[in-house]
């Protein structure tokens, strides 16, 4: 059988905004599957974005869906899960939005390891507004702003996630589409702040910038791009030079947010 | 000649284009035709769902036929 998408998606959304090749609609499809492994019933399921082409990503699902301000995702989906903790809450977003205006909110909700998934979208750059340089753009890559050659260094994002406190930490791309079902449903079943990065391709502002040819050329640099963990292990350092870790990169037990605050109005009341 | 394990169902109107269904495809099956993918040669499907798994616009179904 074909994989029935259309069930989990608003009647009428379809064909959706993203650009020919964009992977934010392969991330889509990961995050519907991974939403049907994990049996989520929708009507107590909150998917939380800000702005950005990313960000529009919630707007086209069938489930409780709030697309907030740019870069407040992660402040706002911590707002529901403390009003609503019976909820799921899954944020979505771009590497702009929760990396550079959002950047704060980010590392706060991982330092607070509240129980929710966060899909994070890399696609090197700001999209939606034409191609400005991001927290993640390559040192020496192209953006709009610029134009000689980005002299920043950039964010690991799945570092700086395990860094701040995240329990869960995760990456894949958008070229290895079973993988990111796969990760998504472990970061959903587990419980604390759980990050999956997904490198991502813009064809659009990045990749035409970046002297590639095509989206399969973006797409084949993905898949060249990724080590799982297991065999980066066995792999000398020249070897991973240039290259990514991909799967869990980490996962711990440790005291989750909401429960924690549980305790606290317990004892407030008085109980 | 086996029968195909796989009928390619193209929904044209959300297809964009990108060639990604094309170019992962292992037994070439789809072709691009004026910006639409469509499949040339539908008796090689070996239902392997590269092509529905990659499509990020929801644009192509694979149904596995019985065997
Ligand atoms: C307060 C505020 N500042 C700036 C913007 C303009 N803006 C909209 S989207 C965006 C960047 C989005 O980049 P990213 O999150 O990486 O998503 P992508 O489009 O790449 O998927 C910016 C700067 C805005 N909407 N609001
Ligand atoms: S501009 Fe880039 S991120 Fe935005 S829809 Fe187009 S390809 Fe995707
Ligand atoms: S299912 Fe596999 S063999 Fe069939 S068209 Fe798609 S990619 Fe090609
Ligand atoms: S991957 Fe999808 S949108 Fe791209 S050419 Fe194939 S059917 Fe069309
Ligand atoms: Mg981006």
């Amino acid at each position: 059988m074909a994989y029935d998408y259309d069930s989990s998606i608003r009647p009428g959304k379809l064909p959706h905004i993203w650009c020919p090749g964009c992977g934010h609609g392969i991330v889509m499809k990961g995050l519907i599957r991974a939403m049907d492994t994990c049996e989520l019933d929708r009507k107590n399921t909150a998917i939380v974005s800000g702005i950005g082409c990313a960000s529009r990503l919630p707007g086209y699902l069938d489930a409780c869906t709030l697309h907030t301000a740019h870069g407040r995702a992660a402040a706002f989906a911590t707002g529901v899960k403390m009003a609503k903790p019976e909820m799921d809450v899954i944020v979505c977003g771009g590497d702009g939005d929760g990396t550079a205006i959002g950047g704060n909110h980010f590392i706060h909700a991982c330092r607070r390891n509240i129980n929710m998934t966060y899909v994070l979208m890399n696609n090197f750059i700001y999209g939606m507004t034409g191609g400005q340089f991001s927290p993640c753009t390559p040192t020496g890559d192209k953006a709009s702003t610029t134009p000689y050659g980005n002299p920043d260094p950039i964010f690991d994002i799945s570092k700086l996630a395990i860094g701040a406190g995240a329990s869960f930490v995760a990456r894949t791309t958008a070229f290895h589409a079973t993988q990111i079902d796969k990760l998504i449903a472990e970061g959903i079943k587990h419980k604390g702040m759980a990050v999956i990065e997904i490198l991502d391709d813009c064809p659009t502002t990045y990749g035409r910038r970046n002297k590639f040819r095509s989206v399969v050329e973006m797409m084949e640099r993905l898949k060249d791009m990724a080590v799982p963990v297991a065999a980066a292990a066995k792999l000398p350092a020249e070897k991973l030079e240039g290259k990514i870790l991909t799967g869990i990169l980490h996962q711990e037990d440790k005291p989750e947010y909401t429960a924690q605050y549980a305790e606290v109005i317990k004892k407030a009341q008085g109980a | 000649m086996s029968s195909p394990k796989g009928e390619v169902e193209i929904i044209e109107q959300y297809c964009k284009g990108c060639n990604i269904c094309v170019a992962f495809c292992p037994t070439n099956v789809l072709e691009m035709d004026l910006f639409v993918v469509k499949a040339a040669k539908p008796e090689a499907c070996i239902a392997c769902m590269q092509c529905e798994l990659r499509c990020p616009d929801f644009a192509i179904k694979v149904h596995k036929k019985e065997a």
